[in-house]
């Protein structure tokens, strides 16, 4: 049977990893290469690459260390941030990266998923999603949450699948950082309107979060998180041995 | 000398990487001399099997890699490079892959629905993560792994009648073809080169064997 993955995310700034609450006070932590080499180490099915930097600079040190981590660590590795054009995914996958998400790049460029899952299969084509409620609605937000679009989060969804995207991330920004646990509700959802794999992301802030996620979800393949990890307030072996005994399908 | 057959279908980074991390320095090639002139051969791929059956033909390198297989040289398929040893795919009507192993490359939702299995289509395809081997008989190249250690798949489609040269499978509703091989010649439908130190162990199970 195929195993609920646990996904640990990178946001990488010049250089270093970095995570925030509600998407501010960003902090530095760890360097990208050991951190990643850590998670790998410790049962980590797979790796999200955040770039969040803005300068030119910034994202050629964020090649730099994609391709030193796809060297060492032989795990998916996943790359998001700064992905507007076709040539940002030749980009990223020629330093080692497997898939690569959009987020804001699909949101100014609406035909860049279709773009890319044509030139590099749907596999590779991760739909990442910003979600926050207003007025009673999932709506799309932009540029890491601050902007809201004003697009229905589901319709935006299916849209997405439709065109090619592989896999979605759906981070709530409603729960993020806050540590209470993921977005059911919403995540309930997306899985509805989504039939291919759907990521959780936002409010893990201890090992009952996840142990939660997949019993109540049956529809959410894996579970994503930062700061948390960063921390060591969750060791993934713990959270993955905890699992296993909860009778959810696990890789040991 | 391990040879990496570079065919212009996927990203060749991480297999050399892992080989690298095992010790073994490869060759990515597209000279068919190159290929007839290694130790041993790996056949990646990624993509759609007519597309890719085309460049490997046009390039000459079938020739080699055939050559390969019969001289009793180690031959490693991986993901889309393992269904080309097929007979045959039904991927998009039929095309005809290597005919080195016993089977057909056939969708996984047909596959499925022939064995009963997830009659409401609630499996995604495609199969996307890690799952765990059953091993079905003993072959050199998974003398390091054991019983359901995990691997990661990303594929929408799976060998299907492999008699004999089935060694491995995986559960995905119903079992589906994950490693299968006969003498030199292997494939495997996972990424060993995603799949952790138990993917390390298979490729370096397989730069161990001689012809």
């Amino acid at each position: 049977m195929i195993t609920k993955r646990i996904i640990p995310c990178l946001d990488v700034r010049d250089g270093r990893v970095v995570k925030g609450v509600n998407f501010q006070g960003l902090g530095d932590v760890d360097s990208p290469v050991s951190l990643a080499r850590k998670y790998s180490d410790s049962g980590a099915d797979e790796l999200v690459f955040y770039d969040i930097t803005a300068s030119a600079e910034g994202r050629a040190l964020f090649t730099d260390i994609l391709t030193e981590t796809a060297r060492q660590v032989f795990i998916p590795l996943t790359v998001g941030g700064g992905i507007h054009r076709v040539e940002d995914f030749e980009r990223v996958l020629k330093c080692g990266a497997d898939k690569v998400s959009v987020n804001s790049g699909a949101i100014r460029d609406p035909s860049l998923i279709g773009k890319a899952a044509k030139k590099y299969g749907d596999q590779c084509v991760v739909l990442s999603v910003d979600v926050k409620r207003v007025n009673g609605e999932f709506r799309v937000f932009a540029r890491g949450g601050r902007d809201d679009t004003g697009l229905e989060a589901l319709e935006w969804i299916r849209r997405g699948v439709g065109d090619g995207a592989g896999e979605v991330v759906v981070n709530s920004i409603d729960t993020d950082g806050v540590k209470q646990g993921f977005d059911l509700e919403m995540l309930e959802r997306v899985c509805e309107v989504a039939k291919v794999p759907v990521i959780a992301s936002g409010g893990a802030g201890k090992i009952e979060d996840f142990l939660t996620l997949f019993h109540t979800i049956p529809g959410v393949d894996a579970g994503l998180a930062a700061s948390i990890f960063h921390f060591g307030e969750v060791r993934i072996r713990d959270l993955k041995q905890r699992m296993k005994e909860d009778g959810i399908p696990v890789r040991i | 000398m391990t040879a990496i057959v570079d065919y212009g279908v996927g990203n060749l980074f991480s297999l050399r990487s892992s080989l690298e991390a095992i010790g073994e320095t490869p060759r990515v090639t597209s000279d068919p001399e190159e290929i007839r002139r290694a130790e041993r051969v790996l056949l990646p791929g990624v993509g759609a099997f007519a597309d890719a059956a085309e460049k490997l033909r046009r390039s000459g390198m079938d020739e080699a890699v055939r050559e390969t297989a019969a001289a009793g040289k180690p031959l490693m398929g991986i993901c889309l490079g393992m269904q080309m040893l097929f007979e045959k795919s039904l991927e998009y009507g039929e095309h005809a892959g290597l005919g080195l192993l016993k089977g057909t490359v056939r969708p996984i939702r047909e596959i499925l629905r022939e064995k009963g299995a997830d009659p409401e289509g609630r499996l995604k395809i495609p199969q996307m993560g890690w799952n765990a081997l059953r091993i079905r008989r003993e072959s050199p190249l998974l003398r390091y792994i054991r019983e359901g250690d995990c691997v990661y798949f990303v594929h929408s489609y799976a060998a299907d009648g492999c008699g004999d040269s089935l060694i491995a499978d995986t559960e995905y509703g119903a079992y589906l073809t994950a490693c299968a091989g006969r003498e030199r010649i292997f494939g495997c439908q996972f990424h060993p080169e995603k799949s952790g130190p138990v993917g390390l162990k298979i490729l370096k199970a397989f730069v161990e064997m001689k012809a």
